[in-house]
């Protein structure tokens, strides 16, 4: 690594928002999206004019990208940005809303994603999602991500010794988790037997490592801390991040993200280790990858994994809490708003403002964004460290 | 080994028929190019023109250097890393088709790919790579076994790819000619179950008729493409239950354009090979597609036997080699009218043929049972582009390494 | 006019009937098959234009091509090389005069079943004349062999791996023919005026030559000759006013005389 990163002094985040989602809405992601800046108004009583910094991230805005959509809102910032990486959209949301907060290029950056998803729109939106699985992933059996995992899990399986079991632990512990959240789409129990027991859909993926698609919205603040005080709101600070795209393309089949690059610098800078966190908000969509998180991220090494993932209690009142909203296979996947709930799971349980349960004492989060399969593998990869720095 | 392929039951006339649909049909250029290369059999990746890194999915330049990329032939080996078995999938094509086995395949050339399983192969084996054409003429990576396993041309997922005459039902336009007959007898052979055989005269026999007519699977009707009612007549009869669509028709007669050329040879020439191609497809392609994905005896192909000539011209037979030539635009438009119907269009090129019609030309020339032979082995490997015999091969090299120059070698 | 009105009031109580003697213009009816190295005559064909569709909404109309000689047509003196000097030797050039003329009906239907090679000569015809009368002069001589009834079968073109076999006249008969009963032209059931191994006889196509070389006409492909009368049949044979034309396809009728009805 080359020269030390920053720290990101200046710049704080708040105002966590989770829009309930829809399994399918006739509406559009400019719907979503403004009801999301809706509730940040409602919370923080911001007006149009009042947000300077504006990021978005969204599949579903097409033709319109954040330049149509700023309009669309009636928001004039000074700056924007566009973050077109899905489950890594929410990370990288944050480190470049924190980054021009703290060198003044926006005061109050809105950080929004939203996304519709009608009837059908998610096989139009696999159809045309990048020219790699256009041209050479889709045409093969359309089984969309779930072959792609597959391929990636029957691999990692084979490699690492990881089962069938030890994913039904992370899935069962994330319903449970989802049990407490209200606005979580699944709503009954998941037993070990059912996990272990479901149809294949794309052999080794069953069914309940599979996300459901759905619409929703999620959005957070970013600002100073001064106006943070003004506002009257909890805050965290941003005690390190990392991004990295593209990691090991010599890999044949995708073992490892673009974690593993970087994690020594995650934990430099935030000054503590794996074992300091008291929850990890990880990215979801198929347990091998967050069984890949655990490791790459450093809480154990991949041929420890099944040992690690036996010892601990995934749940809000265990020893890891996972994904503590139910994650996106038990809260539902509203596209690139998937990528963003994380954060906002992430900052309300250390701001003590939970959905559902709250972890005792929480005051540190792991935030991790994997994102766009964009032909055998994900490409983008991102975490976070949130520590609790004011609670109003 | 794969399940051996059954002859397929009368159809119960109170199932709707399966709809016709391609898998997703969106690509890039780069997979266009891929998939016209592939059309011709061949495995080709493309390689770095500065650092010769061979990459996949086609990309735009060289992801070591930005270099400019060239596709060129790479070795067929590879390993397939990992395996899953779709069974769920929100395309209106493989939905029909499940479960669909993929797999992770390192190549030996150099890179990954996700690609089509044949049902003898599994994670962890060897493998051999063909390129072949999906249904809406896309480039598709299939993994066969490294070695001939039994049955292995029945593997469902294989046939998808491919239009093999086995039990299929196929009408070769003009039986009254040795290629359509050295065509329709390599079919039977291939396992089709019927072969219609084209008479366009009914009242007159022909060289070879007893013999051909009474071969097992050969059925004799009346068909002259050159006459719209009778082909129409013909396809109102057969077009709900015509697999294959092999045209053989051919009119060739010597002559230059400004010198020794008849315009009564040309028209009649340009109506059978030209026209006549209009009113088959015309005749056969909408009932042909409607049944596209029904089942093992699905319609399938539409063939065109047409002279090497159309691409290059020649001298001394001019209008011959012009109605080649129309014919391989009309086949070319064709073959993208049916991408979306899921029939495969497939063109034959032949060289001179040794027949009557070619005395002039110093052998080698080629045989019918070369253009059979080639017939066959399109449907079954779902080629689009053939040479039948040593001579349209060798005028198909040069035409692709130096059109402009093919075109004075063989007119001047 | 009383000639014309006579022949309108016949017309209508149908003491003259009209006779069709065409065969119907499809395209599989045979046209005649030259040796692969000459031209060929082409087929009749239709392309249809429009049938109340959206080529044409309200009508039907199709484009159709053939050959001059194809299917019932009439064959021009200058069809042939020895009347290629003749003036008005083309269809557009003939007199209308001598598009109506009468038909003495020569039938040889039971030599031509009995052999299809079956050659008319000066001899048979005036063996003919002996039994029948005379050959009246300026008329159309039709030759009835009833070979009309073959068609639909191999064995009316008759093409057998010798050539073609069909009855018809010697030089010796048209010379007969056109030299001492000055006839309009020979009108015959079969592909040719020409009997079909006439390319062995010696002058060969002898028809062809004599007649066409002096300025008279032929009609081939007729049907119907068994329904009319040896003497006092009428013909109109009126071939499209083609440019330079050598023949063309046409409607053949007759008329002839009954009772009345
Ligand atoms: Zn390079």
């Amino acid at each position: 690594m080359s020269a030390r990163v920053k720290p990101y002094d200046g710049a704080v985040v708040c105002a966590p928002v989770t829009v309930p989602y829809a399994r399918f809405s006739p509406e559009s992601a400019h719907w979503w999206t403004g009801r999301a800046l809706q509730a940040l108004s409602q919370q923080t009583g911001l007006k149009p004019g009042d947000f300077d910094g504006f990021c978005f991230a969204s599949f579903s805005s097409v033709p319109d990208t954040v330049v149509g959509m700023v309009q669309h809102m009636g928001l004039s910032p000074r700056w924007m940005d566009h973050i077109p990486t899905g489950g890594a959209s929410g990370v990288m949301a944050l480190r470049r809303a924190a980054r021009a907060v703290q060198v003044g290029d926006a005061e109050v950056v809105a950080c929004v994603s939203g996304d519709t998803n009608q009837i059908d729109s998610f096989r139009q939106g696999l159809t045309g999602f990048s020219r790699f699985s256009q041209d050479a992933t889709y045409p093969y059996g359309f089984g969309g991500p779930n072959a792609t995992f597959a391929l990636i899990t029957d691999n990692f399986m084979r490699e690492f010794g990881v089962s069938r079991e030890d994913f039904a632990k992370l899935c069962v512990a994330q319903r449970t988790n989802a049990l407490s959240n209200p606005l979580a789409l699944m709503k009954k129990p998941l037993s070990f037997e059912q996990y272990v027991n479901a149809r294949a859909i794309s052999d080794p993926v069953h069914l309940f490592d599979c996300v459901m698609p759905c619409a929703g919205a999620e959005a957070f603040i970013v600002t100073t801390p001064e106006k943070a005080q003004e506002l009257g709101l909890s805050v965290a600070r941003i005690a390190g991040t990392i991004e990295r795209h593209n990691a090991y393309p010599e890999d044949a089949v995708q073992t490892r993200g673009g974690w593993g690059c970087d994690i020594d610098e995650l934990w430099a800078a935030a000054g503590c280790g794996p074992q300091d966190m008291d929850c990890l908000q990880a990215y979801d969509d198929y347990p091998v990858i967050v069984a890949m998180q655990l490791a790459d991220l450093g809480f154990c090494t991949k041929v420890d994994l099944p040992q690690f993932i036996t010892e601990n209690d995934f749940t809000i009142p265990g020893s890891l809490p996972l994904n503590t909203n139910g994650g996106q296979l038990s809260a539902g996947q509203a596209g690139a708003a998937g990528g963003f709930q994380n954060v906002t799971e992430g900052l309300r349980q250390i701001l003590h403002c939970p959905l559902g349960d709250q972890i005792p004492e929480a005051r540190r989060a792991l935030i991790s964004g994997f994102g766009l399969v964009n032909f055998d593998r994900g490409v983008c990869t991102g975490a976070a460290i949130l520590e609790q720095e004011v609670l109003r | 080994m794969s399940e051996p392929l059954i002859p397929p039951k009368k159809k119960d006339p109170l199932l709707n028929t399966r709809a016709g649909h391609v898998p997703p049909a969106l690509r890039s250029r780069a997979a266009k190019a891929m998939a016209a290369r592939a059309g011709q059999g061949r495995f080709v990746l493309q390689a770095c023109e500065d650092c010769a890194h061979v990459t996949y999915p086609p990309r735009d330049r060289c992801p070591k250097c930005w270099g400019a990329l060239t596709w060129q032939d790479q070795p067929r080996g590879a390993v397939i890393e990992a395996e899953t078995t779709i069974k769920a999938s929100t395309d209106l094509f493989f939905r029909n088709h499940l479960p669909w086995r993929i797999g992770s395949a390192r190549l030996d050339a150099g890179s990954m790919a996700i690609v089509h399983l044949h049902g003898d192969v599994n994670q962890g084996d060897r493998v051999r790579m063909e390129i072949k054409l999906d249904r809406g003429g896309n480039p598709a990576l299939f993994a066969l076994p490294e070695k001939e396993t039994l049955n292995m041309a029945d593997d469902p997922q294989l046939r998808v790819f491919t239009a093999d005459p086995k039990y299929r039902r196929i009408l070769v336009t003009d039986g009254r000619g040795p290629v359509g007959q050295a065509v329709a007898e390599a079919l039977v052979k291939a396992g089709a179950k019927t072969v219609f055989l084209g008479n366009n005269d009914r009242l007159m026999r022909y060289p070879g008729q007893e013999q051909i007519e009474a071969m097992e699977g050969i059925e004799p009707v009346p068909l002259s493409i050159a006459d719209s009612r009778s082909t129409e007549a013909l396809a109102a009869q057969l077009g709900g239950r015509v697999d294959i669509v092999v045209n053989t028709a051919q009119h060739t007669r010597g002559g230059g354009v400004g010198f020794g050329g008849k315009l009564s040879d040309l028209q009649t020439g340009l109506d059978l090979e030209v026209s006549g191609l209009m009113r088959l497809a015309q005749a056969f392609a909408p009932a042909m597609s409607g049944r596209s994905d029904d089942g093992t005896n699905a319609a399938a192909a539409f063939v065109d036997v047409a002279s090497i000539f159309g691409l290059s011209g020649k001298a001394g037979y001019a209008g011959a080699a012009a109605a080649a030539a129309a014919r391989l635009s009309l086949i070319a438009g064709l073959r993208g009218e049916m991408a979306q119907t899921g029939i495969r269009v497939m063109s034959v090129l032949t060289g001179p043929i040794d027949d009557a019609w070619h005395q002039d030309i110093p052998p080698p020339k080629t045989a019918p049972v070369q253009i059979a032979r080639a017939v066959v082995s399109a449907l079954q490997q779902g080629q689009e582009t053939i040479c039948a015999g040593q001579v349209a091969k060798e005028i198909f090299g040069r035409w692709q390494a130096d059109p402009l120059l093919t075109i004075r070698e063989e007119t001047q | 006019m009383t000639l014309l009105t006579d022949l309108a009031g016949a017309l209508a109580t149908g003491q003259v009937r009209v006779v069709d003697l065409t065969n119907t213009l499809r395209a599989d009816f045979p046209v005649i098959v030259l040796p692969p190295e000459f031209g060929q005559c082409a087929p009749f064909r239709m392309e249809k234009v429009s049938r109340y569709d959206d080529n044409g909404p309200a009508w039907y109309w199709n484009n159709i091509s053939m050959n001059e000689h194809t299917g019932t047509h009439f064959d021009a003196p200058a069809h042939w090389v020895t009347g290629k000097d003749l003036p008005a030797n083309t269809v557009d050039a003939i007199p209308a005069q001598d598009l109506i003329a009468a038909a003495v009906v020569i039938d040889i239907s039971a030599e031509a079943a009995a052999n299809a090679d079956f050659v008319v000569t000066r001899d048979f015809l005036e063996d003919w004349e002996a039994k029948n009368g005379a050959i009246p002069l300026r008329h159309w001589i039709a030759l009835r062999t009833d070979w009309y009834k073959r068609v639909g079968t191999p064995e009316y073109l008759n093409l057998l791996e010798d050539g073609v076999h069909s009855p018809g006249p010697d030089a010796s008969a048209v010379e007969f023919m056109v030299h001492d009963r000055d006839c309009v032209g020979l009108a015959v059931e079969t592909v040719g005026t020409d009997a079909g191994q006439a390319f062995h006889f010696n002058p060969p196509l002898p028809a062809h030559s004599i007649l066409h070389g002096n300025g008279r006409f032929g009609l081939q492909c007729l049907t119907n000759l068994d329904k009319l009368p040896t003497f006092g049949a009428m013909i109109v044979a009126c071939p499209l006013k083609i440019e330079g034309g050598s023949g063309s396809p046409l409607r053949v009728v007759a008329l002839i005389e009954g009772e009345a009805t």
